[in-house]
């Protein structure tokens, strides 16, 4: 009987084994200095800043002494930013609907899906200026006003939302919809009653990452909200945002201002994780998925 | 009445329901598709809307002129995008040359080589990078990196002067290289998280079989996993270069805003979304600077929907062969 032995791998085949899972694990650390980089000197430079006097004043626009906080900042990106997701949610969640329910593999859910691609890769900036057209120099409603920020902002979560929600509807399983079929209950019926409550937790979260992109845009904000300095709640006139705040106080390239720009981002930044998280965590617990 | 289907008095079956109550029905798919449709004119009505407003400016210097003469001048209102272009391109392909590297390695890693209660928190930090504003990445650039790097930039243009474009020249505080850099970082999690997610669809009957014939694990990555994913992870790149090209913020504030061509890595450059970003304040009031920025806006629009349609082509061959859609993860 002969026994067959393995040759064991050579010296140098293990070698380059090594030498290559050590590289992937480097690359693996590389990317995830920046993230630590970037909360490591937002922590540092910007927790300086929060104050009470910090979030309870609006910035002062005056050249030397007291710049203010961030107050018509804060107020304006939460007012904005619930707006856009006002619309885009809603319109997102449709045309997922659409597309998982009724359209499925048809040529023209086809086109709508590829379409619905494209509009993620725009560029956030071309948003900004298509409603600018559209709505600024068209005169609608007059001026630079915050709901046409809002509608910029919209436009460009509602890609995120829709891929996000066919996603999560596709993974509602045929067996449920096709026992409410047979039980007798029309279309529209196990739309409200069964598909969507299934899917409840996997479309808040898809929601939520959207929402915590578009807080985080600058561009489609500037020519389209624009920004005054005092705190307003009338998404009919100009409104300042967290953004559009840091923006400016980093060109201004003044000491003061400097300061006040990396506490608005800790602020911001913060939002955008905790909204992060609660989707993360909700996702933990949906069905599917 | 036949094989005992009970009818109501005008003859429909009692299973039927009346015309009344399918209404809902009717409504809401008509009412989807509808919606569903709007897209579509909405990105058509898009592109003309853009295309009217910029017409001035394409009138003026022709689509070609504007698109490829090298002079951007503000003050004699002359407009050709050629430096911002090639200020795009030149950030975009630096973005890629490190950004896809790592984020591929990054992907491989998380995927065949972490230990099982690591992935999905591995997978959770890479995705948050894409959670951090662009406008914060510009401000930590701005005020972190730039001064950082400024005396190893000079280093390496010093040490490395004799290779055209990569050494040599003057080293600005912004620059093309810290522009890319910064794009490197914010195109890491969406390529990332796509290869992760084709890597996944690596069937394990390859990657059993390759370990099976005496592979080592690097040895089956590069024989199973890498040949198989390779269309996906192309088409992740582009998309990658999709997000670099048309990334303004954190951009405009790296680059320096100088409209001319730089000759070297560490030269000032501008990009199209960032002379968009900075200039339009001012050119509200100049007609035909606005619809020069507008144009450029456009060139963007076409650059970036060309770049996403051969990504899309590249990544649905992936889900082709695999037989699932490819969602992107949130990055997307």
């Amino acid at each position: 009987m002969t026994t067959a032995t393995l040759q064991p791998i050579s010296a140098r085949r293990r070698r380059t084994d090594q030498i290559a899972r050590a590289l992937l694990l480097i690359a693996t650390l590389i990317a995830l200095v920046p993230l630590a980089l970037v909360l490591y000197f937002l922590i540092k430079k910007g927790i300086g800043t929060w104050t009470w006097h910090f979030f309870s004043t609006d910035p002062s626009g005056r050249f030397f002494g007291d710049p203010g906080g961030i107050k018509s900042a804060i107020v304006g990106t939460v007012l904005i930013v619930a707006l856009a997701s006002a619309i885009a949610v809603p319109i997102g969640i449709g045309v997922a609907l659409y597309l998982v329910e009724y359209g499925k593999d048809s040529r023209f859910a086809n086109v709508v899906r590829y379409f619905v691609d494209v509009l993620t890769g725009v560029p956030s900036i071309v948003f900004g200026l298509f409603i600018y057209i559209v709505l600024v120099l068209g005169g609608v409603g007059g001026n630079f006003a915050g709901w046409k920020g809002s509608i910029a902002l919209a436009l460009l979560m509602l890609p995120v939302v829709t891929r996000s929600a066919e996603v999560v509807l596709k993974l509602v399983p045929d067996s449920l919809r096709e026992a409410a079929l047979a039980l007798g209950a029309p279309r529209w019926r196990v739309v409200a009653r069964v598909v969507l409550p299934s899917a409840a937790s996997g479309l808040v979260t898809g929601s939520l990452l959207a929402i915590a992109r578009a807080a985080g845009e600058t561009a489609p904000l500037l020519f389209t909200a624009f920004a005054v300095k005092a705190t307003t709640f009338d998404l009919g006139g100009q409104m300042n945002s967290l953004p559009i705040q840091i923006f400016n106080d980093v060109r201004q390239a003044q000491d003061r201002l400097v300061e006040r720009a990396w506490g608005a981002a800790l602020t911001l930044v913060m939002m955008v994780l905790l909204l992060t998280l609660v989707a993360r965590l909700i996702q933990r617990r949906s069905r599917f998925a | 009445m036949e094989a005992g289907v009970a009818t109501t008095g005008g003859g429909r079956s009692v299973l039927e329901r009346s015309p009344l109550s399918r209404l809902p029905d009717k409504l809401l798919r008509w009412g989807l598709t509808a919606l569903a449709g709007a897209i579509l004119v909405l990105i058509a009505y898009f592109f003309v809307k853009l295309y009217i407003e910029a017409k001035p400016a394409f009138d003026k210097f022709g689509i070609l002129g504007f698109t490829f003469d090298n002079n951007w001048d503000v003050s004699r209102n002359i407009y050709g995008a050629w430096p911002l272009v090639v200020g795009t391109l030149i950030t975009s392909a630096i973005a890629l040359v490190i950004g896809v590297p790592v984020a591929v390695a990054t992907a491989v890693y998380i995927v065949e080589l972490c230990p099982r209660r690591l992935r999905q928190p591995l997978s959770m930090l890479v995705e948050l990078l894409a959670a951090v504003p662009s406008v914060v990445y510009g401000l930590w650039a701005v005020f972190v990196v730039i001064p950082k790097l400024l005396p190893a930039e000079k280093w390496f243009a010093k040490t490395f002067d004799f290779i055209p474009f990569i050494g040599g020249g003057a080293v600005a505080g912004p620059n093309y290289f810290i522009g890319g850099l910064v794009l490197a970082i914010m195109i890491l999690p969406i390529v990332s998280a796509i290869s992760r997610e084709v890597i996944t669809t690596v069937p394990v009957e390859q990657k059993e079989a390759a370990l099976a014939l005496g592979a080592t694990r690097w040895e089956m990555i590069k024989m199973a996993v890498l040949p198989y994913s390779r269309s996906g992870i192309t088409g992740a790149s582009m998309l990658g270069l999709g997000r670099a090209i048309g990334e303004t913020i954190a951009v405009t504030l790296v680059i320096g805003n100088a409209p001319q061509i730089g000759h070297h890595l560490f030269s000032q450059g501008y990009t199209l979304a960032a002379v968009i970003a900075n200039e339009f304040g001012e050119a509200a009031s100049t007609p035909i600077h606005r619809a020069a920025l507008i144009a450029a806006g456009l060139v963007l629009f076409v650059l970036t929907l060309v770049i996403n349609a051969i990504a899309r082509a590249f990544v649905l061959r992936a889900e082709r062969k695999q037989g699932t859609r490819i969602a992107g993860g949130a990055a997307a």
